[in-house]
């Protein structure tokens, strides 16, 4: 039998390394405070993101409900500051997303005992309806959750050690990207303990997995379990980013986004949910700026990545260098040019479609400026314009499509040749 | 007595309206293995619909044409969104559905605005039916059961007299034995799909002016037709029908009701001054909870449902 490799390799060290140093150096690019948020926001993301995805990449289990960990780390994160600004317990501001990260732990106890039980489509459900519940009785204990305006407090306590009292954003996010990096670590080495092949096992045949005498329940609930406390500790940073819990961080809608930054940027490659934390976050702030409709685009997109790209962006991107070291890239060049012209035709009639109908039914006033040209939505024209510009992209897509993927075919063709 | 028949009859409404979209979801998920997230938000289409053309033409053509127009949409979807997402599995099926859920909410968000609309009952349905002892009874609520046991009946009869319903029911345990005889199975599933969607959008056009028509319709009652589905076992019609009206029972059963484990142990005789919060929650607060709550019991002590035939 061959032995596995080891896990620290140079490669590997290079890779943490520079990851580390991209994270602890980004802050210097810019002295904005938005830059310093937008940095903040991803790297709780990251760990968000990542802790979903030791459920549904690495156990195959698609959780509604994944939020429900993440608040309640964050509300029991913001109790405990609270303790601690009254001197109720003395636990230094530096350790408390550990609070959150055990509150995570400890519902997942509770909670993965009902929904592991079952896997596949049924958790899924009952993962959306214990997501509900939480969600339902959260309101039901306002001295827990803070009821609608939300429980809040104040981080800055004392004078701290050498300067570092959490009031600047740059010190919260130095706190926050070394907490993230830390469990970033550990998720990579859990996925590479004896428990996380096993929970890939659980994932891709449940019999075989208990055949060699594991319990695919236990496995289960064990990694529901360990990713409650990830998501945990990424609500606990929340907490200490924002100063602020509401009841909105454990909600349906929560638990919506992490599964579309885990999807878009990919389930079945570790480094996926990064990509998809840092694009949706990113998205999220730039896109939400532009247009009230970011929502709307949000949903097309993961709507296209399921259809088209299913793998996520990460995949995209494995498969691309693979052709690229194989030196067969630049052949598909002139096809993924080809196709750009019919994309940018359906994106940017869909685009006129949502603005002027929005702006339509806002304000009454259906013109939109764009580039010197009006759009006006209350005029036949228009519409007759925008189908047009659909309907051609579309053929031209169809058409496109056809000889993209005879070229990607033929590039693969080649890679096996010259592999044998 | 008074409040005891009157709840009974606003929960049995309820429940009917709940089982016209679980009845729906059931079918499509036993058939294809599809958890239709997106189900809910057919309901809602139903219901901005039918707004849009009863502003326009009157509600009687909306409840026909608003669940017509949603069954083909749910029809294109079905051959041109599942069938492709199909392909990749259960979870990018499910996903898919998602994805058009949220889709959907947006979609309303920016055609209709964030707040309600005012879809309303028609004049020739408004006012009371019936007073019993001193509460009255309205219309529209005998004829949201009309409409309902119509449906209930209707379909009873589609699936167990027709020949398409016999291939439906076929379908429904031996999908390859019914596509070896020569019917093509993926058509079924894609009318199946509308029929469900039309379905789940009469549910909206005659809910839609009972409750309110706005974005968050969806989302309020999408985890509860799950939750019915759960319970009443998966796939099984008839566990369907139990679990929504037990549902829509005890849940207008408990909204009616103020009264807390505090009052249980003042009427035997105990006073509880500095009781927990847990202690002081009424039925009416327990209300929004207990349909999960129901679930996860079943779960506990019998995980195939009330009616379910097998565990999945």
């Amino acid at each position: 039998m061959k032995p596995p490799p080891p896990l620290l390799t140079a490669r590997r060290l290079l890779m943490w390394g520079g990851y580390l140093a991209l994270i602890l150096l980004a802050p210097l690019l810019s002295r904005s405070g938005y830059w310093l948020s937008l940095l903040s926001q991803v790297a709780i993301m990251t760990v968000f993101a990542l802790s979903f995805n030791m459920l549904l990449g690495q156990t195959g289990l698609l959780s509604f409900g994944h939020a429900v960990y993440y608040g309640l780390g964050a509300m029991i994160t913001m109790h405990a500051l609270i303790a601690v600004n009254q001197h109720v317990v003395p636990i230094p501001v530096t350790l408390l997303p550990l609070v959150g990260g055990l509150g995570g732990l400890v519902f997942g106890v509770l909670l993965g005992y009902v929904t592991t039980r079952r896997a596949g489509t049924t958790f899924a459900m009952i993962s959306l309806g214990i997501g509900e519940m939480v969600a339902a009785s959260s309101l039901m204990f306002p001295a827990f959750s803070g009821g609608e305006g939300g429980l809040s407090s104040n981080r800055v306590i004392g004078k701290g050690w050498f300067g570092i009292t959490y009031g600047p954003q740059i010190q919260i996010y130095y706190l926050i990207a070394l907490w993230g990096f830390a469990c970033v670590v550990a998720m990579y080495a859990l996925a590479h303990t004896p428990l996380g092949r096993i929970a890939n096992a659980v994932r891709d045949n449940p019999e075989r997995a208990e055949f060699i005498g594991y319990n695919p329940q236990v496995v289960r609930f064990l990694m529901v379990v360990l990713a409650g406390f990830f998501a945990g500790v990424a609500g606990g940073l929340t907490a200490l980013n924002y100063e602020i819990v509401t009841s909105e961080s454990l909600h349906a809608y929560t638990s919506g986004l992490v599964i579309m930054m885990a999807f878009v940027g990919g389930v079945g490659y570790f480094f996926g949910p990064i990509l998809g934390a840092l694009l949706i976050t990113v998205l999220q702030m730039a896109v939400s700026s532009l247009t009230a409709a970011w929502l709307f685009y949000f949903g097309l997109l993961f709507l296209v990545v399921v259809l088209y790209a299913p793998g996520g962006v990460a995949s995209v991107v494995v498969e691309h260098r693979r052709l690229w070291h194989a030196g067969v890239l630049g052949r598909l060049a002139p096809a993924y040019l080809l196709a750009a012209l019919p994309v940018l035709l359906v994106g940017a009639g869909v685009v006129a479609v949502v603005e002027t109908v929005y702006r339509l039914m806002k304000e009454d006033s259906a013109r939109l400026r764009v580039l010197g040209f009006t759009l006006d939505a209350s005029r036949g024209l228009f519409w007759v314009a925008v189908v047009a510009a659909i309907a051609l992209g579309m053929l031209l897509l169809r058409k496109v499509a056809r000889t993209v993927s005879d070229e990607r075919h033929r590039a693969y063709a080649t890679l096996r040749q010259e592999r044998t | 007595m008074e409040f005891a028949l009157i709840s009974l009859l606003n929960g049995v409404t309820y429940g009917l309206l709940l089982f016209m979209l679980s009845s729906g979801l059931t079918l499509i998920f036993s058939m294809m293995g599809i958890l239709n997230f997106a189900h809910a938000s057919f309901y809602m289409l139903g219901a901005y619909f039918a707004y849009q053309i009863s502003a326009k033409i009157g509600f009687w053509p909306a409840l026909l044409i608003s669940p017509v127009l949603v069954g083909i949409l749910g029809a294109v979807i079905e051959r041109y969104g599942i069938r492709k997402a199909h392909r990749y599995g259960h979870v990018a099926e499910l996903l898919f559905t998602f994805g058009l859920a949220f889709l959907a909410i947006e979609v309303v968000q920016l055609v209709w605005g964030k707040a309600a609309v005012d879809y309303r009952i028609p004049a020739s349905l408004s006012g009371t039916w019936f007073t019993l002892f001193s509460s009255s009874f309205p219309v529209y609520k005998g004829f949201m059961m009309a409409v309902s046991v119509g449906m209930l009946v209707g379909l009873y009869a589609l699936l167990t007299f027709t020949r398409i319903g016999l291939i439906v029911q076929a379908a429904l345990s031996r999908p390859d034995m019914v596509q070896a005889l020569g019917h093509d199975v993926p058509r079924i599933f894609t009318l199946v799909f509308g029929g469900g969607s039309a379905l789940a959008a009469i549910a909206g056009v005659i809910g839609g002016n009972a409750f309110v028509t706005e974005p968050a319709m969806a989302d309020a009652l999408g985890p509860i037709v799950f939750v019915v589905v759960v319970v009443g076992g998966l796939g099984s019609l008839a566990g369907a029908f139990i679990a929504s009206l037990l549902i829509g029972i005890l849940q207008t059963f408990m909204v009616g009701t103020n009264y807390s484990l505090v009052d249980f142990a003042r009427s035997v005789g105990i006073q509880l001054h500095s009781a927990p919060a847990l202690a002081r929650l009424s039925l009416t607060q327990l209300a929004a909870i207990m349909p999960y709550m129901l679930m996860v019991a079943i779960l506990i002590f019998r995980p195939r449902g009330i009616m379910g035939a097998r565990e999945t």
